[in-house]
């Protein structure tokens, strides 16, 4: 992941042109000591290069969610940690079915969240209550409770599908402008 | 002289170990069993609600019997029943490898006393089936709501409870928590019949349909 924006211009492929381009920043760096980045671009590759997950397993979802946190996807590549607090997480997986009892218990958790915050709503119980959709007991979709930046579906999803909407949810990190103008 | 019966199944064929256990229960329940049968393989006793306890008690603590395991506690609903319900008692004796079924029908609105103490296990199985049908157990040590929601109103296993419910939740953003509101649904709930792709179409057509239907073909 580099500062450039992916969407707008290509990344540049290993090879003598990326070498050469890698060593004026080196370059640069020793020579004055410091480099000069947009702020919003820098801003947001951090942002989108550690997006700590809040562990959220609910159902069967977590099970995937699991997975692609284990050695075989491994989140840590993207620098996705799972953590077990709200208050050092950056991202909420909700994975598996929101029940009404557990409603009040997610917005909480949300709430906990320091700002910037996103939620990955994973599954299709989560999306839209999915299987339950019908039941007197699950919310019909976590989007009722907590705003939702990306949806994932399946059920469950695949933990390469759970992979890619993080991924997702990258790429919409990278295009959103952190210094707002009025 | 219990473990010889089992052993000694051949010998004693004329009377099946299920069948002497379902005698031997009948005689130390005298009085309290109102009926005995033997379906599925496992012994069903039909007794008074009143009396569950007492019973649960003797079948626990009967060396021959030794229904040392409370399997499950639940409930089922017959709505067109005067005494709708039937609370239902699994039961486990892990000596003789046997499992009884105790059955006490419950009219609506009738409390049954608890069996939580004579089995623990029973507490928050009463719990569950107070939550789910609404049956009261009386003497219970504390009877609330087991898995519904906070605040839940009805029984969502009786058979004349809604599918959707009567509430769904929302945030409200000015108020600030998560709301309970009347349930809206876009769409009700549709029943599919998966053997036919057109619901109540039944080898009306004809040709392979018919062919396939086992009444047809007798004809």
């Amino acid at each position: 992941m580099g500062v450039m924006d992916p969407l707008l211009e290509p990344p540049i492929p290993p090879g003598a042109n990326q070498d050469a381009i890698l060593r004026a920043v080196g370059d640069e760096i020793t020579n004055r000591g410091f480099v000069i980045a947009k702020a919003d671009k820098l801003f947001n590759w951090a942002r989108s290069g550690s997006l700590w997950p809040m562990t959220f397993g609910l159902a069967c979802c977590a099970v995937e969610m699991m997975h692609s946190a284990a050695s075989r996807y491994d989140m840590d590549r993207y620098g996705m940690l799972f953590r077990p607090s709200p208050r050092q997480s950056d991202v909420m997986i909700v994975a598996g079915t929101l029940t009404n009892k557990m409603a009040p218990a997610l917005r909480r958790v949300y709430d906990q969240m320091p700002e910037p915050r996103w939620v990955l709503s994973m599954g299709s119980c989560a999306n839209g209550g999915g299987y339950y959709h019908y039941s007197y007991a699950v919310v019909r979709g976590c989007d009722r409770i907590v705003p939702v930046d990306v949806y994932v579906p399946g059920c469950p999803p695949t933990a390469e599908a759970l992979i890619y909407g993080l991924l997702q949810l990258q790429k919409k990190i990278r295009r959103t402008a952190t210094i707002a103008r009025s | 002289m219990n473990e010889n019966d089992l052993i000694d199944e051949a010998g004693i064929a004329s009377e099946s170990p299920l069948q002497i256990m379902a005698d031997h229960l009948r005689e130390i329940g005298q009085g309290i069993v109102l009926s005995s049968d033997i379906i599925h393989g496992e012994i069903e006793l039909q007794v008074n609600a009143g009396t569950v306890a007492q019973l649960l008690m003797l079948v626990r603590d009967d060396r021959q019997a030794a229904f040392t395991q409370l399997i499950d506690l639940t409930a089922v609903d017959y709505p067109e029943r005067k005494d709708r319900f039937d609370v239902v008692y699994q039961m486990l004796s892990m000596s003789n490898n046997m499992r009884l079924r105790i059955v006490a029908t419950v009219g609506e609105g009738q409390t049954v006393p608890s069996v939580t103490g004579v089995f623990m296990a029973a507490n928050w199985a009463e719990r569950e089936v107070w939550d789910m049908f609404g049956i009261f157990f009386s003497g219970h040590p504390d009877l609330r709501r087991l898995l519904t929601d906070y605040g839940f109103e009805g029984h969502p296993l009786r058979k004349d409870f809604p599918l959707t419910g009567h509430v769904e939740v929302r945030y409200d953003d000015t108020q600030r928590r998560v709301i309970n509101e009347p349930v809206h649904l876009v769409q009700e709930f549709r029943d599919f019949d998966f053997l036919s792709p057109w619901e109540g179409m039944h080898n009306e057509l004809g040709g392979n349909a018919a062919k396939a239907d086992p009444d047809k073909t007798a004809k």
